[in-house]
C-alpha cells in the first residue's frame, strides 16, 4: 500500500485518490493561437523528474497539489491549491 | 531421433549457428539508424533490407533484444477498431500476421482463434454495434453476438444472469488472434541480420547532432555514428528519445501491468475481454492464462508491479471464470506505455527532415509489429509518408484531427 498525505485528511491509502495529471499553464482564451491551444490540450508534462500535479481525495472531493518524482514515484510534498494561486 | 540427438550432444562442433550474430563493432556511418531493438524496429529493418534493398542499417538497442514492451505485452492481434483509418491499418497488420511464419521462415505460433469482447451494459452494446458495422464496412470479420452467441463461443463464461454484471452480449472478432511475441522479434532479427543489418545490443543513444533540420549523427554509449535517416521506435522511451532531438511528443507514460497463472490444460479457446471489468484473458500455448487490463492510474516511468492492480485483475478474471479462484499466479510484470491523447499511434514525419517516428504505441503496439515495420520502411525508403499512414501524423494534434480509438481497447482508462 502506498500512502499519499492529503493536506486536509492526512496520510491515506493512495487508492483513495484520483490523479488529474500535471498542472498546465492558464491560457488567455482571447489571445491564444490554435497552435498553443493544441499544445495546452495535448502535451502534458512527461519529463523524467519531479512534476507538480493535481490530485483529488475522492471521499471528501478535495482537490490539492502534489510534487511527485515520475521515475522513483516518491511524493516529495503535497500542498493546498491556494499556494499555486499565491505563486502566480 | 534419439540417436541424432545423442550424436549432436557428443559432437565437438555443434552444427548449428545462432539465429542472431553477436554485436559487431560500430561503423562510423549507416544509411539508416533505427533506435530501438524491439519488434517494430526489427520489423522495419527486415522490410528495409528485403523489400527496399537498404542493408546499411544499424538497430541500436539500449538493453537486450526485444526486452522492452515486445517482451511485456499480452500478444493480442486484432483489427476491431472504430475509425476507418485505424481499421484499414490494423487490418493490414492482421493479414501480415496470417503469413508471417512463411515470410520469416520462423514459427511465430500465430493462432487466429478469435477475440470475444463482452458487454455488461446497453451503452457498451451500442458501441459494439458501431464497431461491428464499421468493421464489416472495412472488410473485417466483426459482428455483434447476443447472450446465446456468447455462450456458444465461450461456454465456460459466468454470464451472471440477473446480476449486476450480467453479460448482455459481445463483439465477436473472428480475425483476432495471438502469436508468440519473442518469435516475432527473433524472426525479424534473424532475417534482417542475414541480409546485412547490424543489431547493436547494449548500445544506448545519448544524444543527437542536429544541424538545421537534419540529424547529422547519433551519439551512443559506444561512440558517434553518422546517419542518413533515423527512426525512433523505442516504446516506453519514445518521449525521452525524441526530446533529445528537440521533438516534444504529446505522450504521457503509464505503467501497464499483466500476469500469468500456473499452466493449465487448454480450456480457453478464444481471447476474452471485458470493457467494464478492464480485464482480458488469453491462454498461452504453454497453458498459462495471461491476464491483463487497464493501465496504472497515474503517470510513472517504472516497471514495478503493485498488489492493487494484481487484485483488480484477479477480481475481474475470477468474476468471468469463477473456477479460476484456486489457481495460482506464476509471474507478474509491467511495461512502460507511451500513451497518446487519442489512443492512436504517431507514425511518419517529425519536425526534422530525416528523423522518422514510430511512436505512441501505448498499450496497443504488438499487433502492429509487421505493418508498422513494413510501412515505416516504405516511408524511409521513399522519403515520403504513404497514404495509409497519413492519418497518424504528429500534426494531427495541431490541426485537431484526432483519431479517437479510446473505446476500442479493454485497457482503457
Amino acid at each position: 500500500m502506498k500512502l499519499l498525505t492529503c493536506p486536509m485528511n492526512g496520510p491515506r491509502n493512495i487508492d483513495e485518490f484520483q490523479s488529474f495529471g500535471p498542472v498546465r499553464a492558464k491560457l488567455d482564451p482571447n489571445g491564444t493561437a490554435d497552435r498553443e491551444w493544441s499544445r495546452h490540450l495535448f502535451r502534458a508534462e512527461n519529463r523524467k523528474g519531479i512534476v507538480v500535479e493535481w490530485w483529488r481525495h475522492v471521499p471528501s472531493n478535495y482537490f490539492f497539489l502534489a510534487e511527485r518524482d515520475l521515475v522513483s514515484n516518491e511524493i516529495v510534498r503535497t500542498f493546498d491549491a491556494s499556494e499555486l494561486w499565491e505563486r502566480a | 531421433m534419439p540417436l541424432r540427438l545423442l550424436k549432436y550432444g557428443l559432437s565437438r562442433d555443434y552444427p548449428v549457428s545462432g539465429d542472431i550474430p553477436a554485436t559487431p563493432e560500430l561503423k562510423p556511418a549507416y544509411d539508416v539508424v533505427i533506435i530501438g531493438g524491439g519488434g517494430h524496429g526489427l520489423s522495419c529493418a527486415h522490410h528495409l533490407a528485403k523489400y527496399h534493398g537498404i542493408s546499411s542499417v544499424a538497430v541500436l538497442e539500449k538493453g537486450y533484444l526485444a526486452g522492452g514492451n515486445t517482451a511485456r505485452n499480452t500478444t493480442t492481434i486484432r483489427s476491431n477498431y472504430i475509425t476507418p483509418e485505424g481499421i484499414a491499418f490494423y487490418k493490414e497488420g492482421v493479414e501480415l500476421f496470417e503469413r508471417l511464419s512463411q515470410e520469416l521462415d520462423f514459427n511465430v505460433m500465430f493462432s487466429q482463434r478469435g477475440q470475444l469482447t463482452l458487454a455488461h451494459t446497453e451503452a457498451t452494446m451500442r458501441s459494439f454495434h458501431m464497431r461491428a458495422e464499421m468493421g464489416k464496412h472495412m472488410g473485417t470479420r466483426t459482428e455483434v453476438v447476443d447472450q446465446k452467441g456468447v455462450e456458444e463461443i465461450c461456454p465456460l463464461l459466468n454470464m451472471d444472469y440477473g446480476g449486476p454484471l450480467e453479460i448482455l452480449g459481445g463483439l465477436w472478432h473472428a480475425d483476432g488472434g495471438t502469436a508468440r511475441h519473442d518469435a516475432v522479434a527473433w524472426g525479424y532479427a534473424a532475417q534482417a541480420s542475414r541480409r546485412g543489418v547490424e543489431i547493436h545490443q547494449r548500445t544506448e543513444v545519448q544524444g543527437f547532432e542536429v544541424i538545421g533540420d537534419r540529424v547529422q549523427a547519433v551519439q551512443t554509449s559506444r561512440g558517434r555514428i553518422a546517419c542518413g535517416q533515423v527512426l525512433i521506435a523505442t516504446g516506453g522511451m519514445n518521449y525521452d528519445v525524441a526530446l533529445m532531438a528537440g521533438v516534444e511528443l504529446p505522450i504521457r507514460c503509464y505503467p501497464l501491468q499483466a500476469m500469468v497463472t500456473q499452466p493449465l490444460k487448454p480450456w480457453l479457446h478464444t481471447l476474452v475481454s471485458s470493457v467494464s471489468l478492464h480485464t482480458y484473458l488469453v491462454q498461452s500455448s504453454r497453458g498459462e492464462v495471461v491476464i491483463g487490463g487497464g493501465s496504472d492510474p497515474y503517470q510513472l516511468y517504472s516497471t514495478r508491479s503493485t498488489l492493487d492492480m494484481k487484485e483488480h485483475l484477479a477480481e475481474g478474471a475470477v468474476h468471468l471464470f469463477p473456477f479460476l479462484q484456486g489457481v495460482r499466479l506464476l509471474r507478474q510484470w509491467a511495461g512502460i506505455t507511451d500513451m497518446t491523447p487519442d489512443y492512436s499511434p504517431i507514425m511518419g514525419a517529425s519536425p526534422l527532415a530525416n528523423l522518422w517516428l514510430d511512436c505512441g504505441w501505448g498499450t496497443w503496439g504488438f499487433k502492429a509489429t509487421p505493418v508498422a515495420g513494413k510501412r515505416m520502411a516504405q516511408t524511409i525508403a521513399d522519403g515520403r509518408v504513404p497514404d495509409i499512414l497519413k492519418p497518424f501524423a504528429l500534426e494531427r494534434f495541431e490541426t485537431f484531427r484526432l483519431l479517437n480509438e479510446m473505446g476500442a481497447t479493454a485497457a482503457s482508462h
